[in-house]
């Protein structure tokens, strides 16, 4: 990690700088190819013969593969261009909110209802930005 | 001469143009947010704009990684609802104001903010939700609109007082155009939210009581607020919020707070929404 990153401290939160957004370009670029319907009927069909074709790291591939949303920020995802996968999955902002923290769509759900996550929330510290 | 006679500033959340769209605004989840927006629609239909100048951000529809301006303002005829992944919105097109947008663009840029000019682009819900908001469902929006992105995805966005500033470069743009019209500007996003990751869900009710007390009353030492603070206490996305200081710096020192409204939750966000008009004391 760089030095003057005072937000690298922040729990549970990947901001997205330069250096994520450098790691993800091709990760990110991935997910836009998924606005054009054509492209979410071929990746819907063949999902590794599609990420083949990307230059992404094995790792991401897999991430993908396995909608592992917090897996995809860490390698340099931003939510925004996530958000092309799980559109393409007929899924939710609130599910895939959900399915980042670990609770049930059910859970998470009634949680934002009474309020949302209180700013007293104690998450762990991440080890690395 | 153009007048800017009053800023609105709103969230922007997808979730809500979706409702509105699939007939579900009445439902109880939603009904308590559209009626906050009730008032709204009586008070612009009473003080109907001739251009809104419509500050938001887009979300990876427009824009990708391939180009990230800082402030892009759209200069063209018309822009069309962006597909963002489950078809374009069912909306009228959005009529520009292509002489008033050049105006702005030339004006600003001499005035040492560089800004982007797009000639074409779609605009996704960070635009079309709050007129959506604001007017309802009509066959024709009733204003021309000056789409004005502002890049708050790639860290680092523009600071709030960078965005401060930005309002009064835009503000001395429009009053110099040699045509009567009345202008609104609207800042858009927010508020507390944060969309990723393990701390997703976030809000904070306190802090966006206080931002919208400053918004109106102490926007210069709201506008000194770092970007850091934001993200810890606003949510990582709940960053959106510089916009809103774009918009206030376009009006007059001292506003009149029409309205007000706020409610949690839209999906999974903090709603904050303020008419304020001007008034003229500055002049």
């Amino acid at each position: 990690m760089r030095p003057n990153k005072p937000y690298s401290d922040v729990p549970g939160t990947t901001v997205f700088d330069a250096d994520q957004a450098r790691k993800g370009y091709h990760l990110n670029m991935f997910c836009m190819s998924l606005m054009k319907a054509q492209n979410r009927e071929r990746f819907k069909k063949d999902e590794s013969g599609y990420l083949a074709e990307w230059p992404m790291t094995e790792e991401q591939k897999q991430a993908v593969i396995a909608r592992d949303y917090n897996r995809m920020i860490e390698l340099g995802g931003n939510i925004y261009f996530l958000a092309k996968i799980f559109s393409t999955d007929g899924k939710s902002f609130v599910y895939a909110a959900a399915l980042m923290t670990g609770m049930t769509q059910e859970q998470y759900t009634k949680m934002m209802l009474s309020g949302g996550r209180s700013p007293n929330d104690k998450l762990p510290i991440k080890e690395n930005g | 001469m153009a007048r800017i006679t009053a800023g609105v500033a709103t969230s922007h959340v997808p979730a809500i143009g979706a409702a509105q769209d699939s007939g579900k605004s009445s439902e109880p989840y939603w009904a308590p947010l559209f009626k906050g927006y009730e008032f709204s629609k009586h008070w612009v239909a009473a003080n109907p704009p001739d251009v809104v100048f419509l500050v938001y951000n887009d979300h990876a529809s427009a824009f990708s990684l391939e180009m990230i301006p800082t402030f892009a303002i759209g200069c063209a005829e018309r822009f069309a609802p962006a597909d963002e992944g489950w078809g374009p919105r069912p909306i009228p097109t959005i009529s520009g104001h292509p002489e008033l947008a050049a105006h702005i663009a030339q004006s600003v840029i001499q005035q040492d903010f560089d800004l982007t000019i797009v000639n074409r682009m779609d605009v996704d819900h960070g635009l079309t939700v709050p007129l959506s908001l604001m007017f309802g469902q009509p066959s024709e929006w009733p204003c021309r609109v000056i789409p004005f992105a502002v890049n708050v995805i790639q860290y680092p966005p523009p600071s709030g007082h960078r965005c401060f500033q930005l309002g009064k470069a835009i503000r001395r743009a429009i009053n110099s155009f040699d045509e009567d019209l009345t202008v609104h500007i609207w800042g858009t996003g927010g508020m507390s939210h944060q969309l990723q990751g393990p701390r997703a869900g976030f809000i904070n009710k306190e802090f966006d009581r206080r931002f919208l007390d400053r918004l109106v009353s102490d926007p210069d030492a709201l506008a000194r607020v770092p970007l850091i603070d934001y993200i810890r206490e606003a949510g990582s996305e709940g960053i959106e919020l510089v916009m809103w200081l774009i918009m206030r710096g376009a009006l007059d020192s001292a506003v009149r707070e029409i309205h007000r409204f706020y409610h949690v939750p839209a999906s999974n966000t903090a709603v904050g929404h303020l008419i304020l008009e001007n008034t003229m004391l500055d002049r």
